[in-house]
């Protein structure tokens, strides 16, 4: 069979998208004909950088979703012969398969294209999933800290610098190692760091409801059934129904990731605290007689929603940056895996004779931090318009 | 103002003392120690072998002795074996009879210890790799600084000008790019002899080697040259530059919607002159501590770099050490990263006072 040119090789590619393309527009034209009811998310389509930036980030959301619909290959499956072969190159016995290989083959004759696809889902499932935890690591010590200051907030401080001063890579060269893995280290952070969600949903919910028991009891109740069950899974790997679970070395880049991100964000949720506190509806509430943690959860943490919505969407970013960073130095997931840091570490090897290996999640790593850069431009320019 | 400088002076103290504190521990835990005795010695040791090994090389002592020793607060380990001695201010092994015991040398003594993978002393490799650094990051402050200042004030000087979209854009693609992703594409266009502009280059004869730059710069510890120090030093830069660029243009914005500017204006400054006399001043002062800043990122920036480059830096020797378990190494790298850190945390907040006069500390 022939070798594809670039323009078939593009065209292919774009049918084997088609998926993701359907689920764009529709995205799209739903968004667009409802954006005067959607709050914040509709106004983001009256900004076309916005608008460039979510449907980059979409883009990536939908392949992830579904990636098995549009890889052509298994992501670990060789073929005999196609080493380092070029993009476009076709099998040389198909049997069935798809015929070619659109990107070209990586150095163990593996389907450049459909490890992009699947390093998609890979990053998607880790990088929001790690900023959301730092931020609620960031909000629940944060917001005190901003709110009631002194020695609380000298303490705390203290440590989040602490770790900020910390080179990011060597803290993952000491903390993400096999060897750290068998002294426990990550499942004693992880069950300090996995606490912070179910500890602020409890607080949340007792602040707003405790005057009604009976609801807050119930609030509370299902709060801890269900947060302690994820919690047993996730940080322990003991969930007894056995939904929830991570992978020894998947929870270690995650606890790591975790752990270098939260800082920033306390700092951040600290210093709107601090500038929100002095707000004449903060002393209102107090004059009313609410309780601290209502005003700090109910009053101060909605009106600070901008800020972090933005630094949230950035955070993504930079949480697939640092993902990316731990593939590059080998301290991934694991070896094999198809995430986009990894498959650049794997192809730089020989990267000024066959640059498509390392090109390729490249080229996918950057647009999706671009998009997310650009989603948060946008949804700081629409907010500051209110 | 000496009051504030103690203050911060001994904050950064004590956050060394943790974070070399915390360092040592993760270095030491018993599984890395095991495998440093089974990379050092033998990989096919017996457990009792490892124990011992660990005990002839001063791993065995209480952990807060170690940790002492290290800092040079208690004296150093000695361990004698039939006669023959080793410890840990002294290389190799000695006639029990000719070593001192009780001597200290820690980093506050001067001695940095050993490293067991350049066989050398740490303070000589360190002195090494940054000066290596040191050089890089020059080049990288030369190129990076003027340009990312000069991106933000043409894009800030004009908002929303066909200038400032472009610019702007250009500053938020180089922010989404991390190094190893820009160094790789900078190497394939650039540094690689059968794709990218150098074949073409080539071709018509506009340069006489293989390819326009180099994609390593192993060479470069020996002699820098333009060739094979470029695309390292744009790598960095790059990642830098928009981030530095996108706060100067938010500061230079804020500065250009001033009272005293349209003042200017209406007095009937040119725009030049408003720009270059009046906003300026005011505009890098927001910048500086941004560029401060930067620091600690272009540490991680260089890291990633010299490891792609193959640059024996700083970055490179802190990988080097941290995948092979190299302790004292590990140690000293880390006390370097973190007083660079907390010495430009100070450089900023200290500058940021005397650059502008209307905050001054109570």
């Amino acid at each position: 069979m022939e070798e594809l040119g670039w323009g078939s090789i593009f065209a292919r590619m774009a049918i084997q998208f088609m998926p993701v393309w359907i689920a764009l527009a529709a995205t799209f034209a739903v968004s667009i004909f409802w954006k005067r009811r959607l709050g914040l998310y509709g106004k983001l389509f009256d900004s076309t950088i916005g608008m460039i930036g979510f449907a980059i980030v979409m883009f990536w959301i939908f392949t992830a979703l579904f990636a098995g619909m549009i890889v052509t290959h298994q992501p670990l499956a060789q073929v005999s012969g196609m080493r380092n072969a070029l993009p476009g190159s076709p099998l040389p016995d198909p049997g069935g398969r798809y015929e070619y290989y659109l990107l070209g083959g990586d150095s163990l004759a593996r389907d450049v294209f459909s490890r992009m696809v699947m390093g998609a889902r890979r990053v998607l499932e880790i990088a929001p999933a790690a900023t959301a935890f730092a931020f609620m690591v960031g909000i629940t010590l944060g917001v005190p800290a901003g709110y009631f200051g002194g020695r609380l907030d000298t303490a705390l401080s203290f440590v989040a610098n602490l770790v900020l001063a910390f080179p990011v890579i060597l803290l993952f060269y000491l903390l993400v190692t096999p060897e750290i893995v068998e002294t426990g280290i990550p499942m004693y952070m992880a069950a300090v760091l996995f606490l912070f969600p179910v500890v602020f949903l409890c607080v949340l919910w007792n602040a707003r409801f405790f005057t009604d028991p009976m609801r807050r009891n119930i609030y509370v109740g299902v709060t801890l059934l269900i947060g302690l069950w994820v919690y047993s899974g996730l940080a322990f790997n003991a969930d007894p129904l056995g939904v929830w679970g991570m992978s020894p070395n998947l929870l270690n880049v995650f606890v790591a990731v975790v752990f270098v991100n939260a800082p920033t964000v306390f700092r951040i949720v600290r210093g709107l605290t601090m500038d929100l506190r002095a707000r004449d509806y903060v002393a209102a509430g107090q004059t009313r007689g609410e309780g601290p943690w209502y005003i700090m959860l109910w009053e101060i943490l909605p009106n600070a929603r901008g800020p972090l919505i933005v630094d949230f969407c950035l955070r993504i970013g930079y949480t697939t940056i640092l993902l990316g960073t731990l593939g590059f130095f080998g301290l991934g997931v694991s070896p094999e895996s198809p995430d986009w840091g990894s498959t650049i570490n794997d192809g730089r090897r020989f990267l000024s004779i066959y640059p498509h290996p390392a090109i390729v999640p490249a080229f996918a790593l950057m647009s999706l931090v671009l998009g997310l850069n650009l989603l948060a431009d946008g949804l700081r320019e629409e907010s500051l318009k209110d | 103002m000496l009051k504030f400088l103690l203050r911060r002076m001994g904050v950064m103290l004590l956050t060394a003392l943790c974070l070399t504190f915390i360092v040592f521990m993760l270095t030491n835990l018993p599984p890395n120690l095991e495998k440093l005795a089974r990379t050092e010695a033998s990989s096919r040791m017996s457990d009792a072998d490892v124990a011992r090994w660990l005990e002839r090389n001063g791993h065995a002592q209480p952990f807060w002795k170690r940790y002492g020793e290290w800092l040079g607060a208690a004296p150093g380990w000695v361990h004698v074996e039939d006669g023959i001695a080793t410890g840990r201010c002294f290389t190799g092994a000695r006639p029990a009879e000719e070593v001192v015991e009780g001597r200290y040398c820690g980093i506050l003594q001067g001695s940095w210890g050993w490293s067991t993978v350049f066989r050398s002393n740490v303070s000589a490799v360190m002195g090494q790799s940054l000066g290596a650094t040191g050089v890089l990051m020059l080049w990288v402050m030369i190129v990076m600084v003027p340009s990312a200042l000069l991106l933000g004030v043409f894009a800030g000087m004009r908002e929303g000008s066909r200038t400032d979209r472009t610019l702007s854009t250009v500053a938020i693609v180089s922010t989404a790019t991390p190094e190893y992703v820009s160094g790789v594409i900078l190497i394939v266009l650039f540094g690689s002899a059968t794709v990218g502009i150098s074949p073409i280059l080539y071709e018509w004869g506009w340069i006489s080697g293989r390819t326009l730059f180099m994609g390593t710069s192993t060479s470069a510890t020996d002699k820098i040259t333009f060739w094979n120090f470029t695309l390292p030093v744009l790598t960095i830069a790059l990642y830098g530059m928009g981030y530095i660029a996108r706060m100067t243009r938010a500061s230079m914005t804020e500065v250009m919607t001033a009272q005293y500017i349209r003042t200017a204006r209406l007095k009937g400054v040119s725009f030049r002159n408003v720009v270059m006399k009046h906003a300026l001043r005011n505009a890098l002062i927001a910048p500086f501590t941004v560029i401060m800043l930067q620091f600690p990122w272009l540490l991680n920036g260089v890291v990633i770099v010299e490891t792609l480059f193959n640059y024996k830096g700083f970055g490179w020797t802190l990988v080097e050490a941290a995948s092979n378990n190299d302790i004292q190494l590990l140690l000293a790298c880390s006390v370097v990263a973190v007083v660079v850190v907390l010495i430009t945390q100070l450089i900023s907040d200290v500058g940021y006072v005397f650059l502008n006069p209307r905050i001054r500390i109570s």
